[in-house]
């Protein structure tokens, strides 16, 4: 398994906000943008972390979590 | 106790055992509680509601029963409050935030707090939060900050920073909080007391406001660990409401809490849990460990990596439940978390579901570890409660936001459900730290038992604040 999201060039997270709000019907208020991007950045580098670990195809889902 | 004690800051205990015995009459209890939360909680501001009629009724019920010789419950008496997305007949449940308390009022108790009632303990009120749970500071931008008892100018913790902060100012002997990511082990760092996260599907939470239903749990905050003890032992039990509850028979912890720990194995996690912090966070848990006669140390694997995935499923599940309220009250959210939120929703799907293939994958690893220690001690929080409003701290040399990084030791414990009692160190005259005793699934009892070890050993406790009286 790669790590796609850091091997990848670094998004345009500011375009992508402001294309996925309409989409989840959401209104990005532009006072707002700034730190919802920065939010974006750490979650991207936070998928980056999660998806560079090499897990077996078998490895399921854990939705709801049982201890 | 002498008929002097002063009830409204006596443990859980000593209480439940005086107005058994009839040694002082609940209503003598809830009435010293009630005017010592209205002499000191305006430096605090800790609760957001005071029951204070529905306590006088409920405390003189038990007297009327006392006198009629029928048997009271193990919690006789003694007050408690909650954190306010706890559901309570008569009042919205607003989870700190302003949108829910235009909600209908609940049509009854949560679970929980039906549960501690029938063993005869007093809902007296209930406490502030960070808006939904998304905090890790108690801060509120709607009923204002919860302060730190032990020194006002600083950070409670959260988000269950109101239980956390009227423990420790000697408000209530008992609170009720949740966990999702931190928000009971946080708090009982920065304010000095003990907490019980136990198992994920232990408790019911049953009549709480969700945040995120995977990692959500609940359980109580005390002064004691034998008060935690007895609150837990009233609250296990199965409940259908609750679709994440395990089917487990309840397993009491208080019978066991003298055994001591001659017979655990008991660890310190290196690695991940041994930087990114202040020393001071590190010198707590050698503290503790030495006061154990624990030498073994463990490496939990990927903790890094668990963060992260608790970081990616909270922001999603936690986006998609407020995804309406987002789009049409979005102006009516905490700044701080609303902005969190909106960045949640746009989560592409894949990273959610990665970050839920690698908990299988951690959960395993982990419980392996289980095979060679029975308890890992690790830090509660990376630094001692920060001054209100400070938005950045120095780790390692690294300058970095406070509100996401206070959880880093917490988050990749509750990724998987464990069961942790946060005990209370104070290294020196400066504020208190946490420290996590974590043992496998289901093991709250081994957790409790160690915490009381260590309490009766004299290496942790939770004194009450001295806070000016407002009067």
């Amino acid at each position: 398994m790669t790590d796609h999201a850091a091997e990848t060039p670094t998004p345009d997270l500011d375009a992508y906000a402001a294309a996925a709000a309409p989409l989840l019907g959401l209104t990005l208020d532009p006072a707002w943008t700034g730190a919802v991007v920065a939010h974006l950045r750490v979650l991207h580098a936070a998928a980056g972390l999660v998806g560079g670990f090499p897990l077996p195809d078998t490895a399921e889902a854990a939705p709801v979590y049982t201890a | 106790m002498s008929a002097t004690t002063d009830w409204s800051l006596a443990p859980a205990s000593d209480i439940a055992r005086a107005v058994s015995t009839g040694t002082v009459g609940a209503r003598d209890v809830v009435a010293a509680t009630l005017d010592r939360i209205a002499r000191i909680d305006p430096a605090v501001n800790s609760f957001t509601e005071r029951l204070a009629e529905r306590a006088t009724a409920r405390a003189a019920e038990l007297d009327a029963a006392r006198a009629r010789g029928d048997g009271l419950g193990p919690l006789a008496g003694v007050p408690f409050a909650v954190k306010n997305l706890f559901d309570v007949a008569g009042l919205p449940t607003r989870a700190g935030s302003r949108i829910n308390r235009e909600h209908a009022p609940a049509s009854r108790d949560a679970a929980l707090i039906r549960r501690l009632e029938a063993a005869g303990a007093v809902l007296v009120g209930t406490l502030g939060m960070g808006e939904y749970a998304y905090d890790f500071t108690g801060e509120n931008i709607h009923d204002g900050n919860t302060r730190n008892p032990h020194a006002l100018g600083h950070m409670s913790g959260g988000s269950s920073g109101g239980s956390g902060a009227a423990v420790a100012a000697g408000l209530v002997p008992l609170a009720l909080a949740s966990d999702t990511n931190g928000s009971i082990r946080v708090p009982a760092a920065f304010c000095g007391c003990f907490g019980l996260k136990p198992t994920y599907g232990r408790l019911s939470r049953a009549g709480s406001f969700p945040f995120v239903g995977s990692l959500d749990h609940l359980g109580p905050m005390a002064r004691s660990s034998r008060d935690l003890a007895l609150a837990y032992d009233a609250m296990q039990g199965a409940d259908p409401e609750d679709p994440a509850m395990a089917s487990r028979p309840a397993e009491p912890a208080a019978p066991d809490l003298d055994r001591g720990v001659a017979d655990l194995r008991i660890a310190v996690a290196g690695g991940y849990f041994a930087q990114g912090g202040d020393p001071e966070a590190f010198a707590a848990v050698a503290h503790v460990a030495r006061a154990l006669g624990a030498r073994r140390s463990v490496v939990i694997p990927e903790a890094a990596r668990a963060r992260a995935a608790a970081y990616l499923i909270t922001a999603a599940e936690g986006a998609a439940l407020h995804l309406d309220r987002l789009r049409s009250r979005a102006g009516d959210f905490d700044p701080a978390v609303r902005d969190r939120l909106l960045a949640g929703a746009m989560l592409p799907a894949p990273f959610v579901e990665q970050a839920q293939r690698f908990r299988r994958w951690y959960r395993d690893a982990v419980l392996a570890l289980f095979r060679e220690v029975d308890v890992i001690l690790v830090p509660s929080t990376p630094v001692r409660a920060p001054r209100s409003g400070q938005t950045t701290f120095v780790l390692d040399g690294v300058e970095l936001p406070v509100r996401p990084n206070i959880g880093v030791f917490t988050q990749p414990i509750s990724f998987i459900g464990l069961p942790v009692a946060a005990v209370p160190v104070w290294l020196d005259g400066g504020l208190p730290l946490g420290v996590q005793v974590i043992a496998a699934p289901w093991n709250e009892a081994l957790c409790l038992r160690v915490a009381h070890h260590l309490e009766r050993e004299g290496a942790v406790r939770a004194p009450v604040a001295t806070v000016k009286d407002t009067r």
